[in-house]
């Protein structure tokens, strides 16, 4: 009913190839693009800061997550490091005196060419080889991170972001830092909602399947799993970067450790693999859960008149990240992203099921 | 040189502990070539299921560490069963997720369930050190070393057992095993249970020497270490895998960490997995079988 296929017809190979065919889609789309450049005049300072902010900057780093998890197959435990190293970076680098525009472009590049590193053992190992050895590659960025004065001031030290301005205009207050990671996330978003339609996804596509069979094919794996890497680790560190100036506000090692990597997978596993609306799903669920299901405890606590002790309440979030993962992995291996496309395959011939298409 | 013995002995017995949980993620990988992550967490639970049954209910050493046993075979026969059974034939990056995931949900439940606070956990040794000579061995360290030792030799003669033999059959084929009448999903649920008793044994003992809390579940990067140096399905593996990261992991530290402010203790086992991924992927005894890209 809402999705309605008739009249829609691929005339042209440009209306064959739109990102969004069905046009109630297109106005969903609008809807919450408007949505999300209103909502700072709308929604109450908190919600905007601890909820709407660090979801659309998480979403931003699970699409960089999930490009190289779902488009290209490779497993990557260690991609808090690649972000810290973008948001290390991006602060010396204004610090220094870089414009932020650019210092953000040029801490995406260091993160990538550290995170290319990674990619190194992707040539040699996959699988669970890969998993671990990104994960010991995890342990050593964060040691080298926190242990180098020169980049974080000590073991104990706590950067602080300095004031930036993009474009000229300073960004003072937390409606404008709200719009400049909204403009990093959209940017994001495009490029992936893209990837799948170029030959760069393609391939991706093809060495996840098989590798071999994508050589056959004459897509050279070893330049595409690097590529990949390469991709990955630059929008992760450009996320890491916003993560730090405009949410955080300063950086301490502490932010990026091995739970924070995990908790990215998360998202993209809970969220769905290869999906763009997934990864904002999988970040959403990720984050807030433990938020609502805390308020929720408390709640019920209160009502039932039961004392929780402060160890049980602490240890929710943790308890909550490992049922959604194996869940999600035993009763819907393909995320969120499965249960809202379920939904939109039933609206899509709502009141005539038999009419399945 | 008495210094660098003393820190290479002392090292070589922590190794041996190491080495007891890396024997979980070996027997898990032999059999059904699933990679155990869980395992740091399990070392976890299972040293507070003993500290729950010896201080919180108090039962005696003899009947407690049994107990602790028998649970935490029970504990690895059910998350194979409730978790694993299910994700067979599904791509391998879901299945190290899915024990992650059993990683960090036991690393939330248990101390929600038991508290965060460190538990002493008092297994009847005494606190002085062993003097040799002019070397200190830390006496905790020389009984837990010794009893892991025991442990591994103990699994290397299982395996020469009917269910030994079991287990052999499906690490090898397991669709051979299937034709000549091998129940696969007991033989691995065998696995995961074992594990559950090698990871108990190694959080009883550690968690004697550092309490126990959730920091239990670190040992897993120790354990990883262990497994990939040693080869992936290699027990024998395991025993001198565990000594070399041991004693580099106290010998390194006890040199370096003067001069670089501390801390390369934790750097030891990430550097070793790295080395030996790039170097030698299937370890020092493992089968040169692995898929290569």
């Amino acid at each position: 009913m809402f999705y309605r296929l008739a009249g829609i017809r691929h005339t042209s190979y440009t209306a064959d190839r739109a990102l969004w065919p069905v046009p109630v889609d297109r106005v969903q789309i609008a809807v919450l693009l408007l949505l999300a450049l209103v909502a700072p005049f709308v929604l109450p300072n908190l919600y905007l800061t601890s909820y709407l902010l660090p979801w659309i900057i998480w979403s931003t780093a699970a699409l960089g997550l999930n490009l190289l998890m779902g488009w290209a197959g490779q497993i990557h435990l260690g991609y808090a490091a690649v972000m810290a190293i973008g948001a290390y970076g991006a602060i010396h680098l204004v610090r220094a005196g870089v414009p932020f525009e650019i210092a953000i472009i040029l801490g995406g590049f260091l993160s990538a060419a550290i995170g290319l590193v990674f990619g190194f053992a992707a040539l040699r190992v996959k699988g669970l080889y890969l998993a671990i050895s990104t994960l010991a590659m995890q342990y050593l960025v964060d040691w080298i991170i926190s242990h180098v004065e020169a980049i974080s001031g000590g073991s104990q030290a706590t950067l602080q972001a300095p004031a930036f301005r993009v474009f000229g205009i300073p960004i003072a207050d937390d409606r404008a830092r709200y719009y400049v990671a909204l403009a990093v996330c959209l940017m994001v978003t495009a490029f992936m909602l893209n990837v799948g339609r170029t030959s760069f996804g393609r391939a991706l596509a093809a060495v996840r399947e098989k590798d071999f069979a994508a050589a056959v094919i004459g897509v050279n794996p070893y330049r595409f799993k690097l590529l990949a890497f390469w991709c990955s680790s630059f929008l992760g560190g450009i996320a890491g970067a916003v993560l730090a100036f405009c949410y955080y506000r300063a950086v301490t090692p502490e932010q990026f450790d091995l739970d924070v990597s995990i908790q990215a997978v998360a998202m993209v596993i809970v969220g769905g693999m290869a999906s763009v609306i997934g990864s904002f799903l999988g970040a959403a669920l990720v984050l807030l859960a433990p938020i609502v299901l805390n308020n929720l405890v408390d709640a019920l606590a209160h009502a039932l008149g039961l004392s929780l002790s402060a160890d049980v309440i602490s240890h929710i979030p943790l308890i909550l990240y490992g049922g959604l993962i194996i869940g999600f992995l035993l009763i819907e291996p393909l995320g969120l992203a499965k249960v809202y496309d379920n939904l939109r395959n039933y609206f899509l011939v709502w009141p005539f099921r038999h009419a399945r298409r | 040189m008495s210094y660098l013995a003393e820190l290479a002995i002392n090292g070589a017995l922590v190794g041996l502990m190491y080495a007891l949980t890396a024997l979980g993620i070996v027997l898990v990988f032999k059999t059904s070539g699933v990679a155990n992550l869980a395992q740091g967490a399990l070392a976890m639970v299972g040293g507070y299921v003993m500290w729950w049954f010896a201080a919180a209910l108090g039962a005696p050493l003899w009947l407690a560490i049994p107990l602790s046993l028998v649970v935490m075979f029970g504990v690895g026969r059910g998350i194979e069963r409730v978790a694993l059974r299910r994700m067979v034939g599904q791509p391998v990056i879901m299945i190290i997720m899915l024990t992650l995931g059993v990683e960090i949900l036991l690393r939330g439940a248990a101390p929600a369930l038991w508290g965060a606070v460190v538990k002493r956990l008092d297994i009847g040794i005494a606190q002085r050190p062993i003097v040799l000579g002019d070397i200190l061995i830390n006496r905790a360290y020389f009984w837990g070393g010794l009893v892991a030792l025991l442990l591994i030799g103990l699994s290397l003669l299982f395996f020469t057992s009917r269910q030994g033999v079991v287990l052999r059959a499906v690490a090898d084929d397991q669709a051979a095993s299937w034709a000549v009448g091998i129940r696969v999903e007991r033989a691995i649920g065998l696995s995961w249970g074992l594990a559950g008793v090698a990871a108990a044994c190694a959080g009883i003992l550690w968690g004697s020497v550092q309490g126990v809390d959730w920091t239990l579940s670190l040992l897993l990067i120790k354990a990883l270490a262990v497994a990939i140096l040693g080869g992936l399905d290699s027990i024998g593996g395991v025993l001198v895998a565990g000594i070399a990261v041991g004693v580099l992991e106290n010998v390194i530290p006890g040199y370096v960490d003067p001069l670089v402010g501390g801390g390369t203790r934790d750097l030891v086992a990430a550097t070793v997995i790295l080395l030996t991924i790039l170097v030698r992927p299937f370890g020092l005894f493992g089968r040169e079988d692995i898929e290569r890209v």
